[in-house]
């Protein structure tokens, strides 16, 4: 035995080089901005602070939300078999395939004031008064836009990690469910739900960790505006560290989202191990 | 119509609608792409160019060092995923087989690791990039993404090594290939399809990646694609060029399609298997 566990520890060489990267690369960056993270007092005085905190966790809850619900309609069509299936999936994918950024202009275009496709479809609609509307002028609706593109880059892939677990359900418990008399609403929420939800708390936390550091799609589509207030955490973090050049108060914010996002996930955890016990 | 052929109808149209939804937004920039300029911000809008035109494709290069920023991704892109791909693979060889004292626990530091946003090491990342003269490098961005697509490609590769047979790697082992050997003639032409499908989701990820490459380089020699065209904009603010980053979009887009339409199985298979045994 003494000889495995040593052939062990050598064999860590192998993961040597990989371990050396991250280390440096990821590791000690992360530990780095702890060090210079400093003016922790401005938090509590800071009037965009909370603010800020407020918009990304309305972020968060609805995009994940709304992306959980659609998600799952999608991953239901999708499982079913129809002829045509593979393009569709990978129709799917392809939101999710591109780049956010990239398409983040694509969306600043579709909600155009003056010549965006948004305002003229939902005026041909009737559900606006004008074809022209300054979608990302106005907070409420700036936020909306990137609910729907973040829901539309992202939903592909809470429908294949869905489609996953749909596969781990076995055939015998729908086909009993059915010869107990049970339609496919009632075997949907007696066998599929129920079945899911380890499937459903993976995604739902990924997701939720992944909406909470967002930047990209909201610095380019709103640049957080009008006024900063589509700004999110990570967005403002960035304006402070780079544009007004305060270092130490930057890295103060991006601990307090370091924090905020542990605080999150362990609640989320809490959540679903409450559930799952009763 | 009988109950059976409304149910099939009505998920033909679930079907339809999951397409378009997927699609719409990206063929909307194909189109805009290929509208004559004094079309392509026509009020009311034209939903199809009366001719299709390709200037917008034509300035779009002239106007930005487009085909550099195509290059510098691509080559960002390939040196990523080589050495992220090499790297992973030995290491995730040894957290799979060859039983690391402390292995489990540094397989959830790295995941715990790579679920922080890119934001919580931007700051030190980019003193330790102007330290290393690694600033405006595309050599600084291929180290920089290797280590954050490090933990996702062990866990992806290591899934896919726990599940191959252990009798054949025993073989070659009595054989008396060494464990080096054995990995690298035996075992990975096994794993061929698992590291094809890392490989494919490193290279989108490195292709799409916008925070690190915005904070890493601000010239024209190491910009990549998503930076290049996110900065995008007209002579003022209310000159945008909606068409040439229309085809921007188009043009730097379209490899993304065609890998997700080519390996969409692949695709699917490595993102269940990066996240779900998480």
């Amino acid at each position: 035995m003494r000889d495995h566990s040593r052939a062990g520890a050598i064999n860590w060489l192998y993961a040597a080089p990989a371990m050396l990267v991250m280390a440096v690369v990821g590791l000690l960056p992360i530990g780095y901005t702890f060090g210079l993270a400093g003016e922790y007092h401005r938090l509590a005085v800071d009037t965009r602070f909370w603010p800020v905190v407020r918009t990304t966790l309305s972020l968060t809850a609805v995009t994940v939300a709304l992306e959980l619900l659609l998600g799952l309609a999608m991953a239901l069509v999708l499982w079913s078999p129809f002829p045509g299936r593979g393009f569709v999936r990978a129709a799917v994918l392809i939101p999710w395939a591109l780049p956010t950024a990239v398409m983040a202009m694509a969306w600043r275009w579709i909600f155009n004031a003056d010549s965006g496709v948004m305002g003229d479809l939902l005026f041909r609609l009737g559900l606006v008064a004008s074809p022209q509307v300054p979608w990302l002028a106005d907070a409420t609706s700036a936020f909306w836009a990137i609910v729907l593109a973040d829901m539309w880059k992202t939903t592909p892939f809470m429908a294949v990690l869905l489609m996953s677990g749909l596969a781990a359900i076995p055939d015998e418990l729908y086909e009993a469910a059915a010869i107990d008399g049970a339609g496919p609403v009632r075997r949907f929420f007696v066998v599929t739900l129920p079945l899911l939800q380890p499937t459903i708390v993976v995604a739902v936390i990924f997701r939720a960790i992944q909406t909470f550091g967002l930047f990209d799609l909201v610095f380019v589509l709103t640049g957080g505006g009008p006024g900063g207030r589509t700004q999110t955490i990570a967005v403002y973090a960035y304006d402070v560290v780079f544009r007004y050049q305060e270092l130490a108060y930057g890295c103060a914010l991006v601990v307090a989202m370091a924090l905020c996002l542990v605080l999150m996930t362990s609640l989320l955890l809490a959540a679903a191990r409450g559930r799952g016990a009763r | 119509m009988r109950p059976a052929a409304r149910g099939r109808a009505l998920f033909a149209l679930a079907v339809a609608a999951v397409a378009v939804w997927s699609l719409a937004p990206f063929l909307w920039q194909a189109i805009t792409s290929l509208k004559p300029a004094h079309e392509v911000a026509a009020v009311p809008v034209r939903y199809w160019p009366s001719t299709l035109d390709v200037s917008s494709y034509a300035q779009m290069f002239k106007a930005r060092p487009f085909a550099l920023y195509i290059w510098n991704s691509f080559v960002v892109g390939v040196g990523t995923t080589a050495l992220t791909t090499a790297l992973a693979v030995s290491a995730a060889y040894a957290f799979s087989r060859l039983g690391l004292p402390g292995g489990r626990a540094a397989l959830l530091g790295i995941l715990g690791l790579s679920l922080f946003p890119g934001t919580v090491l931007i700051v030190p990342l980019k003193m330790l990039a102007a330290k290393a003269g690694l600033l405006n490098s595309r050599l600084g961005l291929v180290i920089a993404y290797t280590a954050l697509n490090l933990p996702f490609a062990i866990w992806v590769l290591k899934a896919f090594f726990d599940r191959l047979p252990k009798d054949v790697e025993e073989a070659a082992w009595l054989d008396g290939l060494s464990r080096w050997q054995t990995l690298w003639r035996i075992v990975l032409p096994l794993a061929a399809p698992a590291v094809a499908t890392t490989a494919i989701l490193v290279f989108i990820f490195s292709w799409n990646e916008f925070l690190i490459a915005q904070t890493l380089v601000s010239r024209d020699a190491a910009r990549t694609v998503p930076v290049g065209i996110a900065m995008l904009s007209g002579v003022t603010v209310y000159e945008v060029p909606w068409g040439q980053i229309a085809a921007a979009v188009v043009v730097t887009t379209l490899p993304v399609v065609a890998v997700v339409l080519a390996f969409q199985r692949r695709i699917v298979e490595g993102l269940t298997a990066g996240a779900v045994k998480g």
